[in-house]
């Protein structure tokens, strides 16, 4: 393939994996990785690379709106930083050693994982009053409702959504994704954070940890430049695409449909990756 | 910034930190790709033709300070990768800047708490330099 065809190819497949990102609340860097591996035969570790580098530009883009609105718990998300920059350090020296067979089929695993949480059923739970730890932190906070009230919100299990942190952390580090699924796993389920501020904050966080593993991804090669820039581009703008419509749509039966899809490309990584075609 | 521990004046400080970052995070993310468009361009044009050959991966194990110097070198000479390349720099650096600015409004809330654990943070992005490649 030339680079021309191949760019063009990119930018395309890089937007309807922004768009189903967005769409299926996914992220767009979990869904470019299975795209350039399987469907394009890129070797493993650039695909890596690239879908790091759109998770940077996705979550900055859109962490910008969440924090001017007050929504984003600041202190929270620099504190669970020190889990998941950690893990991202530890996970991209891993990313290094790790035979691919190993990543992908672990890729596999964390996308089907990922697909299953998107769909389960969410409830909130917002506890008032936090844990001694969580007092001495400062993690409780505030955020805006839509008709300009002020709820308020403390947390509890500090060590066990930190220790969930380092996990997310190290998957992002090794897969070059965002995590988000681990990430609110920890915030919603052991830290009891309202949905709102929990994936504002996630988001929040996803470049620093991002950060932390790029500079070792760049360091060992992961990073192509011909495979980054159409990449990039392709998946923010997807990314806004998906964003615009979920405002207008209930997201609920596209969620269904992308599950299944990703599903299939989920079980097609792990197939590839036992087989030791990736 | 303000001097004054009226409440009203640190509560408005932290507001504006927000609008700060919230800036910087929008306007870091644009001009790294607009950079790294325009990068994209001078390599098309120079290099459409070519056949790609990113199935096989070639690992390296340069450091970070290289990497950059060559970077910098290869967009002087107007090479499109290297223009790229600096493009997801900047975009990396947006991060960056973000947890400097928070340490900075954390210092003038004088909340040591916080100046501590985002020192945290920036000392283990920091080591992550060191480690990323074999001395």
């Amino acid at each position: 393939m030339t680079i021309l065809t191949f760019t063009l190819i990119m930018i395309l497949g890089a937007f309807l994996a922004g768009f189903i990102g967005s769409l299926s609340g996914l992220g767009g860097g979990i869904i470019i990785i299975p795209l350039l591996t399987v469907i394009l035969g890129v070797d493993i570790h650039y695909a890596i690379g690239a879908a790091l580098v759109s998770v940077i530009a996705t979550s900055s883009g859109s962490a910008a709106a969440y924090v001017k609105e007050g929504i984003t718990n600041m202190r929270l998300g620099i504190f669970l930083e020190i889990a998941t920059t950690i893990g991202a350090v530890g996970g991209a020296l891993l990313s290094a050693i790790a035979p691919t067979s190993f990543i992908a089929v672990l890729f596999g695993l964390t996308l089907i994982f990922s697909a299953i949480n998107s769909l389960r059923k969410k409830e909130e739970h917002i506890v008032l009053e936090s844990s001694p730890l969580a007092k001495k932190l400062k993690l409780e906070g505030t955020y805006p409702t839509h008709d300009g009230q002020v709820v308020h919100y403390g947390t509890k299990n500090v060590i066990g959504g930190f220790s969930m942190m380092g996990i997310a952390g190290m998957m992002s580090g090794l897969l070059g994704i965002g995590s988000g699924a681990f990430k609110v796993i920890a915030m919603d389920n052991i830290m009891r954070i309202p949905f709102k501020v929990s994936t504002t904050t996630s988001n929040f966080m996803m470049g620093v940890t991002a950060m932390a593993s790029s500079v070792i991804y760049i360091q060992k090669g992961y990073i192509e430049p011909g495979i980054c820039m159409p990449v990039v581009i392709g998946v923010l703008f997807g990314a806004m695409a998906g964003a615009k419509i979920l405002v207008r749509t209930n997201p609920k039966k596209l969620r269904v449909f992308f599950a299944c899809l990703i599903f299939v490309l989920a079980i097609n990584m792990i197939y590839n990756g036992l087989n030791g075609k990736i | 910034m303000e001097k004054s521990n009226d409440m009203t004046q640190e509560k408005f400080g932290e507001k504006d930190f927000q609008a700060i970052i919230g800036n910087l995070l929008r306007y870091g993310v644009w001009t790294s790709l607009s950079v790294a468009f325009i990068g994209g361009i001078v390599y098309l044009l120079n290099h459409s033709q070519e056949v790609e050959n990113y199935s096989v991966f070639k690992e390296n194990d340069r450091n970070i300070f290289e990497v950059i110097s060559a970077v910098y070198n290869g967009a002087i000479q107007g090479r499109g990768e290297s223009i790229i390349f600096s493009g997801i720099i900047l975009l990396f650096l947006t991060p960056v800047f973000r947890v400097l600015l928070s340490l900075f409004s954390f210092i003038l809330e004088k909340d040591y708490l916080y100046v501590v654990i985002t020192t945290i943070v920036i000392g283990i992005i920091i080591m992550s330099i060191s480690f990323g490649f074999s001395h």
